[in-house]
């Protein structure tokens, strides 16, 4: 159904290469989430699958079929925007019925599509309304429910939840997420927050200038990090990176520790330090501790009740199991 | 702006532009008024008394009445059709990316700078010139017999003349209305399997449906007061005698001010009544 291949493909404008030779498959049903900072191609990616950019070469082939001379509307994807994109002057019904009506399909297959995909999306009530007078997250669901009606192969979303609020795009996380077990269709999800690629994602594409860094599930790449890139962007917060002289007693370059793999004592351990500034989330507590003679501030996890104050001389303690080593080019020493 | 000292000083700041604007406003239309209730000749004995509404009744039950409100109806309209219809065009058109753009906008930009006088001179003279002018040599060229435009064509070429001195106007508000459409909104369409002229119907179309109400207002206002287009070519001859234009020879030609006067202050209520019904519309469209 929504098998989407990359095969060699690359992208460039004028001088500017954006997609160097990538390949990718998608298997069908699959959600995955192409993450990455902004500029590094994620988009462009995207709008190369959708058929909104011409791929310079190389080829997609979605289903089965070379999609070069296929045009957008005829790939059987839907895409959701950043901007959702919906039409200001149409009523939510027309919005959500505007696929069908091009499709040509008749009045009473456009009425039932757009009644079932607005009870899906909890829209009944806001049918007649225009785009203009409903909130973000309400021209959020009518722009998935554009998409949805036409029964696409696959769904594409370009950060459709950039715009919303912290706590809204906390509940649209959780809707799409619940969309895509009900439906099992292929989505595709761009992000640069790698907190909505963990909690979505079946599988993560990281990308950097518009390579992939890194493809795997999320916890594949949480425990093993192919590189430095990935270590450093997948996580929250970011992974302990240390050089220099401890490093050099793992036989490495670099190593990595996570926030969450440190134990933290008052009396003993591995390298002391001095607590900086503290973070209280009332759940857990992330210690800024400097002093450590390890180069820069390490940041350490520790129980929310736990209750250090600046300036306390304190032990921290890597857990030995999850330090991640790296080489001198940045890659995982396995 | 909240406090009493600060209001009190935008007020007494605004003042002088409003006294000034108001005064340029109210002298001329009271004594507008006053006059259209005399019967007052210059020329032919000069203020002979009050006489009520007679001016009013006379100017409306004059034969060349109802010849000059068509008259100014079909030039508006149109001018309006045309100037509406290409103006979206070019706009769409200058809106592609194309290779000396800013140039090509200026250029289209430059018929509203020649002054009404001067461009109806020059299409008078260089275009529908039946002997000389460019459109004549046009047709000979084709062995067509040249069409005697200002005669022949009165209507047609006052229209013509007009539009090409507003379309420029209309381009340029829709090209700026085009340029504000969110491209992603077009992208969407085209997704959604909208063919280009769906595009152009559902989503280019209704986009700028502001901005052509507003083309049409502020244009509508102005085309009731053209004059010197029609002074420098037909002067009201051949069936062009609009409005405003008979006003201009009841005061001047036969040296009647009392009964122009009555013909302005119709005018004046035809021209209101205009603006406020666009703006009710222009109202409507900006609610949503």
């Amino acid at each position: 159904m929504g098998q989407i291949v990359l095969e060699q493909v690359t992208k460039r404008f004028g001088d500017v290469t954006v997609i160097p030779p990538l390949n990718l498959t998608i298997e069908d049903g699959e959600f995955a989430v192409f993450v990455g900072p902004s500029g590094c191609g994620k988009s462009t990616l995207l709008r190369l699958i959708a058929g909104l950019e011409d791929v310079t070469s190389g080829e997609i082939r979605i289903d089965g079929k070379p999609s070069a001379t296929i045009p957008p509307a005829k790939r059987g994807l839907a895409m959701v925007f950043q901007s959702y994109a919906l039409y200001p002057h149409m009523t939510v019904r027309k919005n959500i019925a505007f696929p069908l009506r091009m499709a040509g399909l008749d009045k009473a297959e456009q009425d039932r599509r757009v009644t079932q995909a607005a009870e899906v999306l909890n829209l009944t009530d806001y049918l007649e309304r225009r785009p203009g007078q409903l909130s973000g997250g309400q021209r959020q669901r009518v722009a998935i429910g554009r998409a949805i009606v036409r029964e696409p192969a696959a769904f594409l979303f370009d950060e459709p939840l950039s715009n919303l609020d912290a706590a809204l795009r906390v509940g649209m996380r959780l809707e799409i997420s619940e969309l895509h077990k009900r439906l099992k269709t292929t989505m595709i999800y761009v992000t640069h927050d790698q907190v909505e690629a963990m909690t979505m994602a079946d599988k993560i594409v990281v990308l950097r200038a518009g390579h992939i860094e890194q493809v795997g599930s999320p916890l594949e790449l949480y425990r093993a990090p192919r590189n430095l890139f990935v270590a450093g962007f997948i996580g929250s917060p970011k992974m302990n990176l240390i050089t220099g002289p401890e490093a050099a007693k793992h036989d490495a370059t670099t190593i990595g520790i996570r926030p969450e793999h440190i134990s933290i004592s008052a009396s003993e351990g591995r390298w002391p330090g001095v607590v900086g500034v503290s973070e209280h989330l009332g759940s857990d507590t992330f210690f800024h501790v400097q002093n450590t003679g390890l180069g820069e501030s390490v940041t350490v996890r520790a129980d929310g009740e736990v209750g250090f104050k600046y300036g306390d001389q304190i032990y921290l303690t890597p857990r030995a199991d999850m330090i991640h080593r790296f080489d001198a080019e940045g890659l995982r020493i396995a | 702006m909240s406090t009493k000292a600060s209001r009190f000083s935008a007020r007494l700041m605004l003042a002088p532009a409003v006294i000034l604007l108001l005064g340029w406003m109210l002298v001329p239309l009271t004594l507008t008024l006053i006059f259209s209730f005399q019967r007052f000749l210059p020329l032919r004995g000069g203020f002979q008394g009050w006489v009520g509404f007679e001016n009013y009744a006379r100017f409306v039950s004059s034969s060349a009445f109802w010849p000059a409100i068509q008259a100014t109806v079909i030039i508006v309209g149109g001018v309006l059709l045309i100037t509406v219809i290409l103006g979206i065009l070019l706009a769409i058109l200058l809106d592609q990316p194309m290779w000396g753009q800013g140039i090509v906008r200026i250029l289209v930009i430059a018929p509203f700078f020649v002054m009404p006088t001067v461009s109806g001179l020059v299409w008078k003279n260089m275009f529908m010139d039946p002997n000389n002018g460019l459109l004549s040599h046009l047709w000979r060229y084709f062995g067509a017999d040249p069409v005697i435009w200002l005669s022949d064509a009165s209507m047609l070429s006052i229209i013509l003349i007009v539009s090409w001195q507003w379309l420029p106007f209309a381009t340029l508000i829709l090209l700026t209305a085009i340029q504000s459409l969110d491209s992603e909104q077009l992208e969407a369409a085209e997704m959604d399997g909208a063919p280009v002229l769906s595009r152009f119907w559902h989503i280019i179309l209704p986009h700028l449906s502001r901005a052509v109400t507003i083309v049409i207002l502020i244009q509508t206002i102005f085309l009731l007061a053209i004059f010197a287009e029609i002074f420098v070519t037909t002067q009201g001859s051949f069936g062009t005698r609009t409005l405003t234009y008979l006003i201009f020879q009841r005061v001047l030609e036969s040296q009647n001010v009392g009964l122009g006067s009555a013909g302005g202050i119709y005018a004046v209520i035809l021209a209101n009544i205009f603006a406020l019904l666009l703006m009710r519309i222009v109202g409507k469209n900006l609610d949503r």
